[in-house]
């Protein structure tokens, strides 16, 4: 992130970090992860599902904030956010 | 030994899957349509609770929305048009202790629907109303509904809506009820917010939530799910405690969204026992 002045405690500060789960077949693509994530990295894949929609990717690995914004607007139960292990971080 | 090439590796589990009915997954819903937004925020105000899932009943009416009873894995039942309110107030008097959670669109609880609306509202029935507000009669292919704005497109009303719509926060306060919110589908984490608390209220919650319905309307109306889903975020003001009055829905002077009411009243089912079961106890 870009900062204009940068705050003290940047170095203390934990981010947490996710890994997005994207069950294909239940997406119809409406594009509203895509759209709406606050990080910018999901994208339209270039593969079909099984009902013929382009289900989205993640572009940026590892730069998911756990937000959950794209698992509370999909309005298919079709891809969601977890904790990433502190291991996976970085 | 052979394995089959075919067989996927079985996919994640969402965090909701406990409360659909994943074998009816994907739903009817279509791409971009919001209704399937508002239900998973209102799986998530239930499982926010922290209550036993047999504390709940969802009753629907009829029409796309409607078929939120049919996904929920909870006791949950799909009625006549317009009548979930009279099923969901039986229901609420027989076991007052359940939380009845009704679940349809703007055409069943407010056109062939509305008196009971009104009705339940008067008698501050201990219940959460949810309206999926698309703005038109979707399931039946988009005809002008009495929540249709002015001068919209419908198959009903090709030059336009020549009349008013209503103001649902306006009647549902007018009519007596004890909360009222609106939200978008865009105010995801609000909406949860709200269906919480208004599961947590005793008394008539009604919460009205626009959202799109590209198909029917946004077709017509020359807005696609994302245009939609901007006017969601560029022409709405969130105002708590906004006068009801003051909520008409005109995207061109911005859309008051947020709580409007909140208060303590007695209901329907505290009467009905002081009065009549004053021995329950025994
Ligand atoms: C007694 C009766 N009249 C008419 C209909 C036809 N009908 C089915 S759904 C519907 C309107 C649904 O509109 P709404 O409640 O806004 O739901 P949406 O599909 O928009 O979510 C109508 C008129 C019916 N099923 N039963
Ligand atoms: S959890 Fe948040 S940051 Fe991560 S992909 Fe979803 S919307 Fe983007
Ligand atoms: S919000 Fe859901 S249905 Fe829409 S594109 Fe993303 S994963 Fe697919
Ligand atoms: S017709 Fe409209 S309301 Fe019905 S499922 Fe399709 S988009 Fe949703
Ligand atoms: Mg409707």
């Amino acid at each position: 992130m870009a900062f204009w002045r940068v705050p003290l405690d940047t170095q203390e500060i934990q981010v947490t970090l996710g890994t997005v789960c994207i069950i294909d077949d239940r997406c119809k693509g409406c594009g509203y992860c895509i759209e709406f994530c606050p990080k910018d990295i999901l994208q339209f894949s270039e593969k079909f599902n099984r009902k013929g929609y382009h289900p989205p990717i993640v572009t940026k690995e590892g730069e998911c904030v756990n937000c959950h914004y794209c698992e509370i607007i999909c309005p298919e139960f079709a891809i969601f956010s977890v904790e990433s292990e502190p291991a996976e971080t970085k | 030994m052979t394995t089959n090439p075919k067989k996927l590796a079985k996919p994640p589990e969402h965090p909701l899957d406990d409360l659909i009915r994943t074998e009816r997954i994907p739903h009817i819903w279509c791409p971009g349509c919001g209704i399937g937004t508002v239900f998973s925020s209102c799986l998530s105000a239930i499982k926010a609770t922290e209550l036993p899932y047999n504390q709940f009943t969802m009753v629907s009416g009829i029409g796309c929305s409607a078929r939120g009873a049919g996904y929920i894995k909870l006791d949950s039942f799909h009625t006549t048009h317009g009548r979930a309110i009279p099923f969901a107030s039986g229901i609420k008097m027989a076991r007052p202790d359940l939380k009845v959670i009704v679940f349809s669109g703007d055409g069943d609880l407010f056109a062939i629907g509305g008196n009971h609306f009104i009705h339940a509202a008067r008698r501050n029935m201990d219940m959460t109303v949810i309206c999926v507000n698309n703005l038109t009669y979707g399931m039946t292919g988009g005809q002008v509904a009495a929540t249709t704005p002015n001068m919209a497109k419908s198959t009903t009303t090709p030059l336009g809506n020549p009349d008013s719509p209503f103001n649902l926060p306006l009647l549902a306060y007018a009519a007596g009820a004890s909360y009222v919110a609106r939200w978008t589908i865009l105010q995801t984490r609000d909406l949860t917010t709200a269906i919480n608390e208004a599961i947590n209220h005793k008394g008539f919650s009604f919460i009205e939530v626009l959202s799109p319905c590209p198909i029917n309307y946004g077709r017509r109306n020359k807005e696609k799910p994302i245009d939609t889903m901007k006017l969601y975020q560029d022409h709405t003001i969130i105002k708590h405690g906004a006068n009801p009055a003051e909520a008409d829905i005109d995207f061109g002077k911005g859309v008051v969204i947020g709580k409007f009411i909140h208060i303590d009243k007695s209901t329907c089912d505290d009467r009905y026992t002081e009065m009549h079961r004053p021995c329950i106890d025994d």
